[in-house]
C-alpha cells in the first residue's frame, strides 16, 4: 500500500450521530425522558469536522467516503452525503445512551468492509461520553488517536496532532488501517450546495440491521444538576448597565 | 474492594487530579485498598508522593515508558491487572485517560461510565455524571461485572486524608510493537496578549454570533482597560487567535473581573476561569451552567447589554 505517494486512494468510513442541538430547549418529560418539544436535531458538532476532514483526504488522494450512523433517522446521513460522502449506512438502532451498544453496532458492520480509515467525533454533544470511537478502535484492534487536530498522509501512514491540557499537542504517527477522533476547530467544515443536495438525492442510503444483546449500562434517572446560583441583576439594559458600574467601582476593578 | 487508581505524569509533573482519584478510591473501598498505579522512566518521586494517599503504589518504571504511548501503557496496565484483579480501576478524564480506559475496557471486558463526578456501590454500581455539557445531570446503572472502569472528572473529589502506604517496585515489560509512534509535543503558540495576565478579561461565546461582533467586545474591553478572549468554538471558527482561549485546552486565567458574554459554561471552559476574583455572566438562557460560577447574573441579550455598557463606561470617562 502506497497511499499519499500518488499510488492507491483512501477508503474512509466516518462515524456521524444525529444529536440533540445545544441550542435546544431541554425540557424534563419524566425522570427517563427529555421532552420532544422545543428539541432542534442536527449532525453532531464534532462529527461536521470529521465528514469535511474525509472529504478533504478523498479530494486531496482520491478514494471513497462512507458515512455510518447509528439510529433511525437519515437527515444526518443526507448532509453528509451533499457534502460529498459517496455512500451512507444507515443501521436502525436505538442505542439510547449507551456507547458500548453503538460501538458493538458499528462494528458488526464494519468488520466485513474494506477501510484504510475511521474517522469519528471526540464527543457526541447530547451524551458527552467521548468514547464510541475508542471503544471501536479498540474492539477492531486498530491503532488510534483521539482529539485530533491535524491529519496528514505520509509514505503510507497518517501523521496526525492531537490536543492535550492547556494548548499543548502531541504529534504522532499511525499505521494504517486505524481510527481517528477529530476535535473541533480541525478544518471549517463547508455548507452544503444546492448541487451537493441535487446530486445526494441519488445517493443511495443503505439499511443494515444489527442486533446487540449486550447492555453495559442503564439509565437510572435525568435531572437538573443543583447548582448555586449568581445573583441576578435586572431592570433595562441603561439600569443593568449602571448596576454593573457600581459593581466595578465598588470591587474596585475601575 | 480493590480500587485501583491510575496516576498522570504530565510535562515531567503529577497532576493533581491523581489525588484525587485516590481520594475517591479511598471513599468507595470498604475493607478493601485504594492502590495507586504510576508508570514511566523515572517515578519515585511520584510514587513516594503517592503512597501518602494510598494502601499501595504500583511502580512500574520502564524506559520505554518515558513517553505516553497507548498501546504501551495499555500492555503493561493489562499484565498487572491480570494479575492483581482490581474490582474497580479510575482513570483521570484527560486526553490521556480518554485513550486508555476504553482500551482497558474493551481488553477486560469491564463496564465503563466516562467523567464522572459521583459514584456509590451501596445499592448495585451508580455512577453520576453531565449530559448536555453540563445541563442535565444522569444517574447511570452500571450491570454487574468482576471489574469496572471509570474516568473521572478533575477537580470533583478534592477532599480526603492521608494514609500512608508501600511502595511495590514492579518489573513489567511490553509485550507489543505498537502501531503509534510518538514524535514530539508541540509548545502552545504565544502571542501579543498574555491574557493569563490581564486584569480583566472580556470573553465571548458562541453567543456573540458572527466574527464581524468581536469588535463590540473590544470596544468594551477598551473601555475596561480590559483584553477580549474567548471560548473555544470562537477560536475554532477563527475569530479570535488560539492564544486568547480559556479553558482545559486553553489558557487557565484568574483576572479581577471575567465579564463572559453569550457563554453557557461548559465545565471544559469553567476550568479556565473559575478563580477569577469577579465573575459577571451575560447569557439569554436562565438555566445556562455559566450562572453555576458566576457571583452576578444578568439573563439577557448580549447586543443590548453591552452596547449600553459601554456608552455608559465612556460618559464617566469624558
Ligand atoms: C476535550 C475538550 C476540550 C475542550 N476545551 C475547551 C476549552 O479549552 N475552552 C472552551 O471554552 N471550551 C472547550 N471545550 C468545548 C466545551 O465543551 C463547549 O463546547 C464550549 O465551551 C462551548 O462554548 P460556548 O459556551 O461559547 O458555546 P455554547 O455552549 O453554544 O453557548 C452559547 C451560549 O450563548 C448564549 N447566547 C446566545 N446568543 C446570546 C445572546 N444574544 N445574548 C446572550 N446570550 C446568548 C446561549 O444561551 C448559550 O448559553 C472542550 C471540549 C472538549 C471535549
Ligand atoms: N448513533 C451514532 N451513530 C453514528 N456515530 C455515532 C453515534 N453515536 C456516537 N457516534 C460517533 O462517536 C463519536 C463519539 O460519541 P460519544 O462516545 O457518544 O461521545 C461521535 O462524535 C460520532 O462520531
Amino acid at each position: 500500500m502506497k497511499i499519499g505517494n500518488g499510488g492507491e486512494s483512501l477508503k474512509i468510513f466516518v462515524l456521524a450521530k444525529h444529536a440533540i442541538d445545544t441550542e435546544s430547549e431541554i425540557r424534563l418529560k419524566d425522570e427517563k425522558s427529555i421532552d420532544e418539544k422545543g428539541l432542534i436535531y442536527d449532525i453532531n458538532d464534532w462529527d461536521r469536522y470529521a465528514i469535511e476532514e474525509a472529504i478533504r483526504l478523498k479530494e486531496m488522494h482520491g478514494g471513497e467516503v462512507t458515512v455510518i450512523g447509528v439510529g433511525n433517522n437519515e437527515d444526518t446521513l443526507r448532509k453528509c452525503l451533499a457534502m460529498g460522502a459517496d455512500r451512507a449506512i444507515k443501521i436502525p438502532l436505538e442505542t439510547g445512551m449507551d456507547p458500548y451498544k453503538t460501538a458493538l453496532a458499528i462494528k458488526d458492520v464494519i468488520s466485513e468492509e474494506n477501510f484504510d480509515l475511521i474517522i469519528a467525533g471526540l464527543m457526541s454533544q447530547d451524551c458527552n461520553n467521548a468514547l464510541v470511537g475508542a471503544l471501536l478502535a479498540s474492539m477492531l484492534n486498530l491503532p488510534f488517536a483521539t482529539a485530533v487536530t491535524s491529519v496528514k498522509v505520509e509514505d503510507g501512514k497518517l501523521r496526525v496532532t492531537r490536543e492535550l491540557e492547556g494548548g499543548y499537542q502531541e504529534e504522532v504517527i499511525l499505521q494504517l488501517p486505524c481510527l481517528i477522533t477529530v476535535q473541533s476547530g480541525i478544518n471549517e467544515p463547508r455548507y452544503v450546495s444546492i448541487m451537493g443536495i441535487k446530486r445526494a438525492k441519488s445517493k443511495e442510503i443503505k439499511e443494515v440491521d444489527v442486533k446487540v444483546d449486550k447492555e453495559m449500562i442503564e439509565l437510572e434517572r435525568m435531572y437538573l444538576p443543583p447548582v448555586k446560583k449568581a445573583e441576578l441583576i435586572t431592570g433595562s439594559a441603561d439600569e443593568i448597565a449602571e448596576k454593573l458600574i457600581e459593581i466595578f467601582k465598588e470591587k474596585g476593578v475601575i | 474492594m480493590r480500587v485501583f487508581a491510575v496516576a498522570e505524569i504530565r510535562m515531567n509533573e503529577l497532576d493533581p487530579v491523581s489525588v484525587e482519584l485516590l481520594n475517591l478510591a479511598n471513599e468507595i473501598k470498604a475493607d478493601g485498598s485504594a492502590e495507586a498505579i504510576v508508570l514511566g522512566k523515572d517515578v519515585s518521586e511520584f510514587a513516594n508522593e503517592l503512597s501518602k494517599y494510598s494502601d499501595k503504589v504500583w511502580k512500574i518504571e520502564n524506559d520505554s515508558l518515558e513517553n505516553y504511548n497507548p498501546e504501551i501503557y495499555a500492555d503493561v496496565l493489562i499484565q498487572l491487572f491480570q494479575k492483581e484483579k482490581p474490582d474497580v480501576i479510575l482513570f483521570p478524564n484527560s486526553s490521556r485517560g480518554a485513550e486508555l480506559a476504553p482500551l482497558i475496557s474493551t481488553r477486560l471486558d469491564a463496564p465503563i461510565v466516562t467523567d464522572i463526578v459521583g459514584l456509590d456501590f451501596s445499592n448495585g454500581v451508580k455512577a453520576k455524571r453531565y449530559i448536555f455539557q453540563g445541563k442535565l445531570m444522569v444517574d447511570i446503572l452500571v450491570k454487574d461485572a468482576d471489574t469496572y472502569v471509570f474516568t473521572v472528572r478533575q477537580g470533583v473529589f478534592k477532599e480526603g486524608k492521608e494514609i500512608g502506604g508501600e511502595i511495590v517496585d514492579v518489573k513489567i515489560e511490553p509485550t507489543v510493537s505498537p502501531a503509534r509512534q510518538f514524535i514530539s509535543i508541540i509548545e502552545p503558540e504565544v502571542g501579543e496578549v498574555d491574557i493569563a495576565q490581564a486584569d480583566i478579561i472580556v470573553s465571548v461565546g458562541r453567543g456573540i454570533e458572527d466574527e464581524s461582533n468581536i469588535e463590540l467586545a473590544e470596544e468594551l474591553a477598551k473601555a475596561l482597560g480590559g483584553v477580549v478572549a474567548g471560548s473555544r468554538p470562537v477560536i475554532d471558527s477563527g475569530w479570535l487567535p488560539k492564544d486568547r482561549q480559556v479553558g482545559i485546552s486553553g489558557k487557565t486565567v484568574k483576572p479581577k473581573l471575567y465579564l463572559a458574554l453569550g457563554i453557557s459554561g461548559a465545565f471544559q471552559h469553567i476550568m479556565g476561569m473559575k478563580d477569577s476574583e469577579l465573575i459577571i455572566a451575560v447569557n439569554k438562557d436562565p438555566e445556562a451552567p455559566i450562572f453555576g460560577v458566576a457571583q452576578y447574573g444578568i439573563v439577557g441579550d448580549i447586543f443590548e447589554i453591552v452596547p449600553a455598557l459601554i456608552e455608559k463606561l465612556n460618559q464617566i470617562k469624558s
